[in-house]
């Protein structure tokens, strides 16, 4: 019989796991906390450089699924480590046993409320990053009725010790390029400003993007970060910022402000670490076994780790991580077995 | 605007206010520009609240503006502060409150300094009792005393004869509230609804029936700044910044300015004056300006306390209209009378802002 | 009166209701001018710059913000030795750039 491995966490990471070790052999279960399988992806329409749809990959990743167990809406209570592997215990009582134990239970959004000076949550019109993705998905919005300005804050909630993130999220660039291109396709007329603080387009094609934002849309670039953003008595928004190129400071009105939230570890992460004994980085992410030669493998046996619960990630990155671990969970268990660790 | 954002935030940062016996210290300036200010708070709270708050005339400046003009050095400072200190342990207190906002984050400034360098309290635990004599212990609750009144606001409204309500039309007053800079944007934490949607005068607004204005430029600073103000090089960034809000708030029309700071309500309402003589432009209806209140002096005047026992006749800014428009019952003609009916002195009127 | 004092001009831009149609005539002209990245080379090797205030970095951004006239001056220290397009990393024809501003915004070559 198929030997279970547990993952918890059924995005991307997860699904595209627990199909690496279906087909190499193993019972893999997903455990999901959410009521759907997915993750982040959900919630998105387009995923950059060429703006292929969210749904599709989704589609892709939560079919074909015959050998694989997975369970949604899942609170685990225990996970026990024993010489034989891991028990997960659920708040239902029911346990389920493992060789290996990988988590793939990825991150989560920076609650854009926290930047208390950007009022979201209290100006009707500052929107984030997800709440556009919605907007795209949806094709209509309560707040957006053809602005004429739209702003883009990059770096809400990252690179911002004020807020406990000094870490570079690392995707939001390329997403506000992305959304600021998709936004003069739906509003020709629309002025668009992006703020920020270095452009930080690191993975092919994203240059590419840039510059058609640039050239073929006339994004406007503004180097520096919001500092302060107000509700005019019109309803507007008055948005502060130093243009630090030709440093002065600026005040801009718009008809829209949208937030790029970082990434921040998933809120599972503390209580998961502390009871694996896993250590975490400054930063709240898991630390891996060797950042670069087992960026998948944690320090105890049998647990591994992929996906964007070790930092920010793009969604290929991801998935090549899923591949990997599943791969290394093969490999650690042929070994324990050889030498009858297990 | 959603308002349930803001009533999050507020939920978010709200600070212990004990009940009752305070060691009470006051400001430098507000006794001279806001004369009865301070005096209306200590009857507020000794007679229509039954509090104990205590003060003695030995207590000094807290150092404040010296300090922030570089004129005295931290340590210095830090000793003026530790004496207050003292002189409240003395006393058998252990609720400090202040009426000066620079003080309040002065005093908040000072503490989380001991706390985070315990080495720097034993230096200065040693240059006081060097100098004075003098032994203290740290305040258990540090409170500016619009904290106070923010915690007693809906005893206040229920004795209150007057509501901040147009009496013609049954509206709520559009208010403005300004915060001193040093209230809450060092230490968020310390301030009642943070930094960015102070909740301390709001609350008090809301609570006796006033209309809150969100202007865009709500969070500036008022323009005093210390080195703004005194060097007189500097001054008219001092002026412009006061303008700025004004130009900032005046298409919402507001009735009154509320402030919890003695350099925003002179500024505030002085400015007035010197934009008008510069500009022609004046802020109020008919030619008035905005009239800036304290909060003292607005319970007060919900209280049903006599308009010049307040010393509102030292604004520059005329508050007849406001008064009007509440419906204050007030004698013109005692305006400027001093104790005993005996008239003072009447003011010179400007030309370029009405005043009464 | 005489205070001694007076309100100071304000040091912020405003970008509202930006009235940028020379900025778009010129954009039509040189698709280009809305490439740069600000990375500064060409201010960097300016043979005009080593003596006199010239940037183009500069000259562009104040264009796109409507804050032109302080900067566009420096356009005539320009000796259009073309060491700015050798060194633009994204390609920009800036003599040919240079040339169409002055066009546009009627400075003396």
């Amino acid at each position: 019989m198929a030997e279970n491995i547990i993952i918890i966490g059924g995005g991307p990471c997860g699904l595209e796991a627990a199909k690496t070790l279906r087909d190499l052999g193993y019972a893999p279960i997903i455990l999901e906390k959410k009521q759907e399988l997915g993750g982040h992806l959900r919630k998105w329409d387009r995923l950059f450089p060429e703006g292929v749809q969210a749904k599709q990959v989704l589609k892709e990743l939560t079919s074909g699924l015959k050998g694989i167990e997975w369970h949604t809406s899942v609170d685990i209570e225990t996970i026990e480590k024993s010489r034989k592997g891991y028990t997960v215990t659920l708040s239902t009582g029911v346990s389920y046993n493992s060789p290996a134990l990988l988590l793939t239970n990825g991150f989560k959004l920076f609650p854009a409320e926290k930047k208390e000076e950007y009022g979201y949550g209290i100006y009707d019109k500052v929107i984030t990053n997800a709440d556009l993705e919605q907007y795209f998905a949806k094709g209509k919005d309560n707040v957006i009725k053809k602005p004429k300005t739209i702003g883009f804050v990059h770096c809400v909630g990252s690179r911002d010790e004020k807020v406990g993130n000094r870490q570079c999220s690392k995707v939001c660039c390329a997403t506000a390029v992305k959304q600021a291109c998709e936004m003069k396709e739906l509003f020709p007329d629309a002025t668009i400003y992006s703020f920020y603080m270095d452009l930080r387009l690191f993975g092919r094609n994203y240059e590419d993007m840039y510059l058609t934002a640039q050239k073929k849309y006339g994004i406007r670039y503004i180097r520096g970060r919001v500092s302060e953003v107000s509700e005019d008595i019109d309803g507007s928004l008055i948005v502060k910022a130093e243009d630090t190129l030709l440093c002065k400071p600026l005040r801009l009105k718009i008809d829209l402000l949208v937030l790029m939230t970082g990434i921040v570890p998933e809120n599972s992460s503390a209580s998961l670490a502390q009871q694996l004994n896993i250590e975490l980085g400054e930063d709240g992410f898991y630390k891996p076994k060797d950042t670069i030669l087992e960026p998948c493998m944690a320090e105890n046996n049998g647990l591994f780790m992929a996906g964007a619960c070790t930092g920010p990630k793009t969604i290929p990155e991801t998935l090549s991580e899923a591949r990997a671990a599943a791969v290394q969970i093969h490999n650690y268990l042929n070994k324990s077995w050889i030498s009858g660790i297990l | 605007m959603i308002k349930e954002g803001k009533v999050k935030i507020w939920s978010d940062y709200q600070k212990e206010i004990p009940d009752d016996h305070w060691f009470y210290v006051r400001s430098c300036i507000r006794q001279n520009f806001f004369p009865a200010a301070e005096v209306t708070f200590l009857k507020i709270l000794r007679e229509e609240l039954g509090k104990d708050i205590y003060e003695t005339p030995r207590h000094t400046t807290c150092g404040g503006i010296a300090y922030h003009l570089e004129c005295i050095p931290q340590e210095t400072q830090m000793t003026i502060i530790a004496r207050q200190f003292a002189l409240m342990t003395e006393a058998g207190y252990e609720n400090y409150t202040c009426s000066c906002v620079t003080s309040f984050g002065l005093y908040s400034e000072t503490l989380e300094t001991w706390h985070e360098m315990p080495e720097v309290e034993a230096k200065i635990r040693e240059n006081l009792w060097k100098s004075c004599r003098m032994e203290f212990k740290v305040p258990k609750y540090l409170a500016h005393t619009s904290d106070l009144f923010y915690k007693f606001r809906n005893d206040i409204s229920a004795k209150a004869k007057y509501r901040l309500v147009n009496k013609e039309t049954g509206e709520p007053l559009k208010v403005v509230e300004h915060i001193g800079c040093h209230y809450a944007k060092m230490f968020p934490s310390k301030g009642v609804g943070g930094a960015e949607y102070p909740y301390v005068l709001a609350g008090m607004a809301e609570s006796w029936g006033g209309n809150i204005i969100d202007y865009p430029e709500r969070r500036h600073c008022c323009g005093y700044g210390f080195r703004q103000y005194h060097v007189k090089a500097n001054r008219g960034y001092s002026l412009s910044n006061s303008y700025k809000k004004f130009e900032s708030m005046e298409p919402y029309h507001p009735d009154m300015i509320i402030t919890n700071c003695p350099g925003c309500h002179y500024f505030m309402d002085r400015w007035q004056y010197v934009i008008a003589e510069q500009t022609r432009k004046t802020y109020g209806q008919n030619g008035y300006g905005i009239p800036v209140f304290t909060y003292e002096e607005v319970a007060g005047l919900t209280l049903g306390y006599n308009p010049w026992d307040l010393g509102l006749q030292t604004h520059q800014v005329a508050v007849e209209p406001l008064l009007d428009k509440i419906g204050i019952e007030y004698n013109a003609s005692e305006k400027y009378l001093g104790t005993g009916g005996k008239l003072i002195c009447t003011p010179e009127f400007p030309m370029s802002i009405k005043c009464c | 009166m005489d205070f001694g004092y007076s309100l100071s001009k304000s040091s912020t831009m405003k970008i509202e209701n930006l009235e940028n149609s020379k900025f778009k005539a010129l954009a039509k002209l040189e698709p280009d001018a809305t490439k740069c990245i600000g990375c500064g080379c060409c201010t960097a090797s300016c043979s005009a710059g080593v003596f006199a205030d010239m940037s183009l970095r500069q000259i562009l951004l104040s264009l796109q913000r409507d804050c032109q006239d302080k900067y566009l001056p420096m356009l005539q220290n320009c000796m259009l030795c073309g060491k700015c397009m050798l060194v633009c990393p994204r390609g920009i024809n800036t003599r040919h750039l240079i040339l169409s501003i002055c066009k546009i915004y009627g400075i003396e070559q």
